[in-house]
């Protein structure tokens, strides 16, 4: 079953990494698909050449159908990433997080649903699929070379029922967060497009929907994600912290690391309902928060010891 | 420094009583420090200034690890230490950072608490003037009814959806005005309350708290009282006193511990014989994640290792047993420590030498390899091992001086008072087995105890933290999912039109969320409708 694993977990990686590929063609063919006309739309109105107009219609489908290949590869990798942690936690016969490999394999798998799930909603979202699946492959990537742990049972301080309610929440809230630095990101690239930027990140704003939806998609996927990280956090990992280790708090770099996070999350929140701040000041507190999350995913059991330290372990 | 220009006055304005100059300094001070952006810069000050914390290590996360910073940095350390680097979380700066944040929220929640219950109390204002101009609009709407018993019913209908509701006359007809969504400001409210409650929870929780260490070897004549001087390390909070801590005794009567094939361990399991004030002694047993609650305290097991007793026989032929925890150093329990016997080869007519003190320093294998080398194979004891090298001399123990009792001293060693006796490789000793030294004074290693380590705290506020930790996130959660929005009605007799007959009402509505709220528009539809048709 670990041998299983190991297997789909390297199909994982190049689905996403094919959909990634396809995502880009759709991006580079974008000029002639349902975006890049409405791209077009405007450059009429603002006076293009009348040339640009009629439109070669075969092409135009191709942009569109590399897309739809896209989704696909998306969701075929969706379920095999599914595939992976589900034998990976059979072969190990529990949650499938309990160390670094499984608990990146299990957030990037929260994101990726996330990802998914937005893209079935709303398809118009389709173009950011090339940050989703770069953001899928380079997390996935990381797991497998860096932190790869063969399957083993849990030590006995992760033997509790807060086990499942602190890294479950916190697991999600992560992926959520991690898919959401995705329209943050897109957000400010079409920002800065809109506001007559034409430098290289910006350029890449040319295709990208609407910038307003962007912004409040960040919103959302990140004031769903804050009460849940809050409570798997600062209250089931205080009150698991509480009966393991006998203190509900003690600045171990890894709780440092979820205040610091928390506290940033907040501050977007807060930036985000005050009228006086920008948007985009708002959404670059988003960015910091992923950083630091990232800090905490990787830079934490890399870096410092602590009683976190499950990761280092077999 | 900067220069301020005063800004002339303009010539018409009647110049007001000017204020006192210390009032206006200190009103517009607090504006500042209770602004949003000030929270901000506030929120993020906070943030990074507990990233040291992660860096270096603290003191009151593990002291050892601070002083091995010292040892390591001996320049930089006492610099650092300046800046409270090793004491982040207990610094003044950090401290300033949060409590000028706690003003800031409480100089912010508490207007916000006063101006939300004048509205809770407030009536929905009347419909504005142009409602076409609210993002939200319809209009042309006909009821049936006089535009009194319409406008009767679709208050009714908004009150059913819990919608608080006014229904005024005007000169033209009537309207209908309608607020929902008060439970995300109450929300927000309780979530910034919960968290002043929070902080002052953990405050007391400081001040009257305590927490100890205890290593607890098992057997009968190893137990402990829960007295400071039984405690191996204790940190009382400002308001306790040692006379406050509650009566219990307790001794370990068996360890047990299983481990995975890869030395993973399994489980741990500690049983205990425990007499609460002064009561009969009962059986516990705890584990990692469920502690022993007694009343009072909550006792953690955070740790375990091997205690190899240890039997030496002096020159004169008396006997002194010592059993002594090895502190583990690795997965595979690899322990070090030393047996030190500091009134062995007293002569029974004469004065006690001190130059014949002997100690002992080593390893404990609880499973040796095959190829003798210091480090264990497995964690269980498949196969015990000790090894050991045997010092004679002044072990240094009556200087006075605080000295580790897991380590011989090193200065006595250095200056020739305290010297090795056996040979450059430490001797093996297993169960059972005896060793005589050059003098002929023995040295047995009859077996092992388990230890256990055990935190032991009270924290008299963790309770009401959770409950006010609960209180936050539900504040948290309606804060962020419950919009605040507006309705209006304006209900108008219907003028006889072409094909239709007079009387009857026409409707107008308008909406207005208050806050981003992108599923108001579909709400609105609905509730339109569901006037429209007069669908109860």
């Amino acid at each position: 079953m670990a041998e299983l694993s190991n297997q789909l977990m390297a199909l994982t990686v190049l689905a996403y990494l094919a959909a990634m590929v396809c995502y880009a063609g759709e991006y580079a063919f974008g000029k002639r698909s349902h975006i890049g006309k409405a791209a077009n739309r405007q450059l009429v109105g603002a006076g293009a050449p009348l040339e640009e107009i009629p439109e070669p219609p075969a092409k135009r489908s191709k942009g569109d159908l590399i897309g739809l290949i896209a989704v696909g590869l998306n969701i075929l990798g969706l379920a095999l990433h599914l595939g992976t942690t589900v034998t990976r936690g059979i072969a190990a016969d529990r949650m499938p997080w309990g160390n670094m490999y499984e608990y990146i394999l299990s957030t990037a798998l929260i994101g990726s649903a996330v990802w998914v799930g937005v893209l079935i909603r709303k398809p118009a979202v389709r173009h950011l699929g090339l940050f989703a699946s770069l953001t899928l492959v380079v997390l996935l990537g990381a797991a497998a070379l860096v932190a790869y742990t063969p399957v083993g049972p849990l030590v006995p301080a992760l033997e509790s029922y807060w086990y499942v309610f602190h890294v479950s929440t916190i697991i999600i809230s992560s992926g959520i967060f991690l898919v959401g630095v995705v329209p943050a990101l897109t957000f400010l690239i079409k920002d800065g497009w809109d506001a007559g930027k034409r430098t290289f990140p910006f350029t890449l704003g040319r295709h990208i929907g609407d910038a307003g939806v962007l912004e409040r998609l960040t919103f959302r996927l990140h004031a769903f994600a804050f009460p849940l990280f809050t409570f798997g956090a600062l209250i089931a990992g205080p009150l698991w912290a509480e009966a393991s280790w006998g203190r509900y708090w003690g600045w171990d770099p890894k709780e440092v690391w979820a205040f610091i996070s928390w506290i940033v999350y907040a501050a977007y929140l807060h930036a985000r309902a005050t009228p006086s701040v920008k948007r985009t000041t708002a959404t670059w507190i988003a960015i910091v928060g992923f950083v630091t999350m990232l800090m905490n995913l990787f830079g934490v059991n890399l870096f410092f010891e602590g009683l976190h330290s499950y990761a280092n372990a077999g | 420094m900067t220069v301020v220009e005063d800004r002339p006055a303009t010539a018409e304005a009647p110049r007001p009583k000017r204020p006192n100059r210390l009032w206006a300094l200190l009103r517009n001070s607090w504006r500042q420090l209770t602004s949003m952006r000030t929270a901000l810069v506030l929120l993020f000050l906070l943030a990074v200034a507990a990233v040291p914390g992660s860096i270096f290590p603290q003191r009151g996360v593990n002291r050892e690890r601070v002083a091995e910073y010292f040892t390591n940095n001996p320049k930089l350390a006492p610099a650092l230490d300046r800046f409270f680097a090793f004491d982040v979380y207990a610094s003044p700066w950090f401290a300033a950072i949060y409590l000028l944040l706690f003003t800031s929220l409480v100089g912010c929640v508490l207007p916000r608490v006063r101006e939300h219950a004048r509205a809770l109390t407030a009536v929905p204002p009347q419909a504005p003037k142009r409602m076409e101009r609210l993002p939200h609009h319809e209009s042309g709407i006909r009821r049936p009814e006089d535009p009194a018993a319409a406008a009767a019913e679709i208050a009714k209908t908004l009150r059913r959806n819990r919608w608080r509701t006014r229904a005024r006359e005007t000169p033209e007809g009537w309207t209908v005005s309608a607020e929902k969504g008060f439970l995300k400001e109450t929300g927000n409210l309780f979530f910034h309350i919960a968290m002043l409650g929070v902080l002052i929870g953990v405050g007391f929780g400081h001040w009257y708290g305590w927490h100890a260490n205890r290593l607890l070897v098992e057997g009968q004549d190893q137990g402990f009282c829960s007295a400071l001087p039984q405690f191996d390390e204790s940190v009382l909070g400002p308001r306790v006193e040692a006379g406050d801590l509650p009566v219990f005794c307790m001794r370990m009567t068996d360890f047990e511990s299983t481990f995975q094939t890869t030395g993973q361990p399994k489980s741990f399991e500690a049983s205990v014989d425990v007499s609460e004030e002064g009561g009969d002694y009962r059986q516990r047993r705890f584990t990692v994640n469920d502690p022993l609650r007694l009343d009072g305290a909550t006792i953690n097991l955070i740790g375990q290792g091997y205690a190899p007793v240890l039997r030496f026989t002096d020159r004169f032929g008396a006997q002194q047993t010592a059993t002594v925890p090895f502190l583990p150093t690795d997965l595979m329990m690899t322990s070090e420590g030393v047996v030190q016997f500091p009134d062995v080869n007293v002569d029974p007519n004469g004065e006690r030498d001190p130059k014949l003190q002997m100690g002992f320093e080593g390893v404990f294998l609880p499973t040796g390899g095959t190829d003798g080398s210091a480090l264990s194979q497995f964690p269980a004891e498949d196969n015990p091992v000790l090894y050991l090298s045997a010092y004679r001399g002044d072990l240094g123990l009556d200087s006075g001086k605080p000295g580790s009792v897991y380590a011989l001293n090193r200065e006595k060693i250095a200056d020739g008072d305290l010297q090795k006796i056996s040979g450059e490789r430490p001797y093996v000793l297993r169960p059972g087995e005896k060793w005589t030294l050059d003098d002929g004074t023995t040295l047995e290693f009859v077996g092992t105890q388990r230890f256990a380590t055990l935190s032991i705290r009270h924290d008299p506020t963790k309770v009401s933290l959770l409950i006010g930790s609960i209180v936050g996130l539900i504040g948290l959660m309606l804060s962020l999912y419950v919009h605040r929005r507006r309705v209006w009605f304006r209900v108008l007799p219907a003028l006889p039109a072409d094909g239709e007959p007079a009387g009857g009402s026409v409707i107008e509505s308008g909406g207005l969320p208050r806050t981003d709220y992108p599923g108001f528009g579909d709400e609105f539809a609905a509730l339109t409708r569901q006037i429209q048709e007069g669908k109860r």
